[in-house]
């Protein structure tokens, strides 16, 4: 692509087609939707965080009178009793069938056992106490110490560890195993001059969202049953819904409401099969609703992680070997994201010695869910402060090391490909001349700086343009717009049709109305969307020229198309878009572009951020005072949106570094189920968190898009992390950086 | 939520008619940030509630020549931008503006604030450093008590059945006089105390402590006073030495649990340096040149 193209649309700040809806409350959400006839569903969720169940009575609920409907995991098609009899049982369906209602055990505190529909609200919380539920009570597992040790309790009494050198020969609370390396780690570190060597934890955490799950839906025999839900993947939850319940994906339509943030957490089901199950059951539509203790008891969280670095470098900096053995926990579930935690942990360095290997480990806490960037942020903090102290012991420029050993075009990553142009080293160069990077660091204060990767996807998009007779026109997309994406749509089809951004409108379609699309993660929806849309307004141009050439009784090479106009090379003659759109009726009939896509090529994101941060000496608490996010976004589309992703990237890493973790007690119960004392960071907490766009075009994307909206989580607990840790003058090893914990630091140093 | 039966009387005599021959457990309802959030908890009982919101003088402050006479329902909000009272008594007023957040404020109360009686509560400190009376009117008449007496345990007051806080008097401080409030949360608003301490003293004109009353909160099951630490004050003037022993005092006086806001040792720790930053605070609005 070219360089210096100019663009009419791409990279101005457009007003948000969604923004006016929303701070009016007009905007729909998983929660506002009821229809005629509606009952409510409640979940009867587990008192232990491990525990046989040893008999499940739901007769006397079932009896009552306000109570239609009653279910329980048998209420599974795919894997209930009945299937595994028969040898028809989904295997692959059983963790996500007993995370949505469990089957024999409960596996946390909050796991969801039966659910009823009752006539209201209140009768449903009210029958759930007639249901009966014995238990034998289990140790509870609850961190990777506890589960990989000799003798623990056992959550599941099958799980072999998968991925082991010799074939498990006895169940355990791994789930798996995964090891890749690149070169010769041994050599690498007998090339060494100075090695470092640290481990370093990181607690549970909850993405956060502002809006809990919620969801209504409608059963029906005769026609789709509609699930009306705010998710991230609305052809996900169709295709979850329909393997649980043994039903064709063309009896389901999903209905994606707006939403309230997802970060990863809205890309898988909790009520939406159970609530369908009620409504089967009972004949009517039902609607369920999770209260803030019931998302964090139950939904999420990012899992911990345990993680044992080691770094080997010339004195000079060139780094010779880098080592790492990271522990994730899965939660009650295996599936960790201890995958991309081992793949992203070193990428941003071009070494020719790596070496990683991850353990999946399972333990008495929710299943674990995607959180922005899964598994990065927790790998990627260790090698970071590694990589920082590296810095410290050689008397080096943080930027100058990284640097020195930057992960560029041609790099060979330890996972497999190698780097296409990537913009890593640009954006340690704009670290290093930025005004932050340039300023003196106030007294007794600390300055942490880390890079940050993370690879970003493509993956399937279908879109659809229609235009009206007066040529204004909606964007049919399936992408649900959790951060903005329908405003960059509607400027990439603006831009290549040559109309103001305002005239299309861009409409998250149900299932139904559009072909598949991949769910709305890995940063991949204004990339592979976008191509989409791309896509199929370049269909429309191609018909625009063809209805003007018919107009003008000329072949369509003879057309000309920019700005919104068509031009006939053989006169004077011009059609605006409006004007052929007018005329549609004679050429042939309306206008639809589309586009059926499977997007490859998405560009990798890296960034590098910026920290200073004071902290009390007596209180142990630590003030943000000024903070710098550099990111490569190949091309802002809109840049607002883009810094937005930016900063909000870096509020939760700051969140996650200083005070957010999940607090349980002894037996398993968290003791922090709220944002009182779930601590996210405030507005009034930090500074105004300063962007710097960086561009490096992705050339697999016309407009040189890359994702933005993952790998700004991953620098800032490195960043803070370090910032702390030279504040404190010492080091930092294990997040959160709480008031209580830092002050333990300080007072022991004396 | 369960079912509920509300008054919303006209007067202090209705209310007490009202409260004092309830069969259901009563509720006195102010702003409710506290009291519909509990009776919102599954298996709440059903109750009466009784709003004292429209009963004259509830929602004002006047001043006498003796002092300042609160109504217990005023708002935090309300409250808050009281010059008047701000000047006399920047301390509770800062304690007052740091309940919950501005949505919050438009609604606690001063008085909601110490009938609840949290162990966290932010007012109840500041009330007691300032001397704090509580009027209490009931069936059996008119009865005042001073607000380190009020709360008796976590979540507990002194009032009998039909018993309701009618005012709080606050007396008009000698010269010389001035208090403040701190409180430690792990970020800057929208959070409940992990310790806190108030501290009001009198300085003579030379800057010598006359008088000291330092009470500290979220540290034992009420908020408590620290008499050590006003004894160490009076009669001198502050220094770093002073402050150091004001610290330990009240770190010595607490009696903190761990649980997910702080441990013991980070509780006891920190609410002496509250209340060494607290007094240098109130001693420097009362004129000390430090």
């Amino acid at each position: 692509m070219s360089e210096a193209r100019e663009y009419q649309h791409i990279g101005q700040r457009t007003i948000r087609p969604d923004g006016f809806d929303k701070v009016t409350g007009k905007a729909n959400y998983g929660a506002d939707l009821s229809i005629p006839g509606m009952i409510w569903g409640a979940i009867l969720r587990s008192p232990h965080a491990h525990a046989k169940i040893t008999s499940l009575d739901v007769s006397e609920a079932e009896a009552h009178p306000d109570v239609f409907a009653v279910a329980t995991y048998q209420d599974f098609p795919s894997v209930n009793a009945e299937a595994v009899a028969a040898g028809t049982a989904r295997k692959d369906l059983f963790d996500t069938a007993a995370n949505v209602l469990a089957d024999t055990k409960v596996l946390y505190h909050g796991h969801a056992i039966a659910a009823v529909a009752a006539r209201t609200e209140a009768a449903a919380q009210a029958a759930l106490e007639l249901i009966q539920v014995a238990y034998e009570v289990l140790d509870p597992v609850l961190t990777i110490d506890a589960a990989i040790k000799d003798g623990a309790a056992l959550l599941h009494d099958n799980m072999m560890t998968q991925g082991l050198l010799e074939p498990a020969s006895a169940a355990s609370n791994i789930a798996a195993r995964m090891e890749l390396k690149k070169g010769d780690i041994d050599l690498g570190f007998e090339a060494a001059d100075i090695i470092v060597e640290r481990s370093y934890e990181t607690p549970t955490v909850h993405q956060g969202y502002i809006e809990p799950h919620a969801t209504t839906v409608r059963f029906d025999d005769n026609g789709p049953s509609m699930i009306w839900c705010p998710t991230q993947g609305h052809f996900d939850v169709r295709a979850r819904v329909a393997q649980l319940l043994n039903m064709e994906l063309g009896q389901i339509k999903v209905v994606a409401s707006e939403i309230g943030g997802g970060f990863g957490g809205k890309t898988t089901v909790y009520l939406e099969p159970v609530a369908l199950i009620l409504s089967k059951k009972s004949g009517r539509p039902v609607k369920m609703t999770m209260s803030r203790e019931d998302v964090f008891r139950a939904s999420g969280p990012a899992s911990a992680s345990q993680s044992k670095v080691k770094i080997g470098a010339k004195s000079d900096g060139t780094i010779t070997a880098m080592q790492a053995s990271l522990h994730y926990e899965a939660g009650a579930f295996k599936g960790s994201p201890m995958g991309p935690g081992c793949m992203t942990i070193f990428t941003p360095y071009d070494v020719e010695n790596m070496y990683v290997e991850g353990f999946d480990v399972v333990v008495n806490k929710p299943k674990a869910a995607a959180y922005r960037a899964p598994g990065a942020p927790q790998a990627e903090f260790a090698a970071e402060m590694a990589v920082n102290e590296l810095a410290s012991k050689l008397g080096m420029d943080p930027i100058d090391l990284r640097l020195k050993n930057a992960a560029k075009e041609g790099t060979q990553t330890i996972y497999g490909p190698k780097l296409k142009t990537v913009g890593l080293e640009a954006c340690l160069l704009a670290a290093k001349s930025s005004p932050h990077y340039q300023s003196t660091l106030q007294e007794n204060a600390g300055r942490g700086l880390a890079a940050g990767f993370w690879f970003n996807i493509g993956g399937q998009s279908s879109v659809m343009i229609h235009l009206n007779p007066d040529g204004t026109g909606s964007i049919i997309e399936g992408s649900p717009d959790i951060g903005g994406s329908r405003a960059s749509m509607q400027m990439m089809a603006a831009e290549v049709l040559g109309v103001s951004p305002s005239t299309l409108n861009p409409i998250v379609a149900d299932t139904e109305h559009v072909a598949y699309n991949q769910t709305t993660g890995g940063s991949r929806t204004t990339f592979a969307t976008g191509m989409a849309v791309i896509e199929a307004a370049e269909d429309i141009v191609d018909q625009l020229k063809a209805r003007a050439a018919e107009l003008w009784n000329v072949t369509p090479e003879q057309v000309d198309y920019k700005n919104g106009v068509a031009y006939n090379l053989s006169s004077d003659e011009r059609l605006s878009l409006a004007e052929i759109c007018a005329k549609a009726e004679k050429t042939g009939g309306q206008i639809t572009g589309r586009a059926n896509i499977n997007a490859r090529g998405a560009g990798p994101s890296f960034a590098v951020h910026l920290c200073d941060v004071q902290v009390d000496p007596e209180t142990g608490k630590t003030d943000v005072l000024r903070y710098t996010a550099i990111q490569d976004a190949g091309k802002a589309i809109h840049p607002s949106y883009v810094e937005g992703q930016f900063q909000g990237g870096a509020v939760q890493g700051i969140g996650w570094a200083l005070n957010e973790e999940y607090v349980y007690s002894a037996d398993g119960v968290m003791e922090n189920a709220g944002f009182l004392d779930y601590r996210i960071p405030l507005a009034s907490d930090l500074p105004e968190i300063e962007t710097i766009i960086v561009e490096v075009p992705n050339s697999f994307h016309p407009f040189g898009v890359r994702g933005v909206g993952e790998t700004g989580i991953v620098p800032p607990l490195a960043a803070v992390g370090t910032a702390v840790s030279e504040a404190i003058g010492l080091p930092i090893t294990s997040l959160p950086c709480s008031p209580p914990k830092l002050l333990e630091l300080i007072m022991k140093r004396g | 939520m369960a079912a509920l039966t509300y008054h919303a009387p006209n007067s202090i005599d209705d209310a007490i008619k009202i409260l004092a021959d309830a069969s259901l457990p009563p509720k006195v309802l102010s702003g409710g940030t506290d009291l519909i959030i509990q009776m919102q908890r599954p298996k709440a009982p059903e109750s009466l509630v009784v709003d004292v919101k429209k009963i004259p003088g509830m929602r004002d402050a006047e001043w006498s020549e003796d002092g300042l006479t609160l109504g217990p329902a005023m708002s935090c909000a309300e409250f808050t931008k009281r010059q008047d009272i701000k000047s006399i008594f920047p301390g509770l007023v800062e304690a007052a503006y740091l309940i919950g957040s501005t949505q919050v404020q438009g609604r606690a109360s001063l008085g909601g604030n110490l009938c609840n009686a949290s162990p966290a509560a932010d007012t109840i400190p500041a009330l007691i450093a300032n001397r704090a009376i509580c009027v209490i009117q009931g069936p059996s008449g008119t009865r005042v008590v001073p607000v380190e007496a009020f709360v008796t345990g976590v979540g507990k007051n002194c009032l009998e059945q039909g018993e309701l806080l009618a005012a709080l008097t606050l007396a008009r401080p000698e010269p010389g006089t001035a208090d403040a409030y701190l409180r430690f949360i792990p970020r800057t608003e929208m959070d409940i105390a992990v310790a806190g301490a108030a501290v009001s003293l009198t300085l003579d004109s030379r800057g010598v402590c006359r008088n000291a009353r330092i009470a500290i909160g979220a540290v034992a099951p009420t908020a408590i006073l620290v008499p050590a630490a006003e004894d160490i004050l009076v009669g001198e003037r502050i220094s770093d030495e002073v402050l150091a022993g004001v610290a330990q005092a009240a770190s010595d006086a607490a009696s903190p649990i761990s649980d997910r806001r702080g441990t013991v040792e980070f509780r006891r720790h920190v609410v002496g340096v509250l209340t060494k930053r607290a007094t240098l605070i109130a001693a420097e609005r009362a004129g000390a040149q430090l």
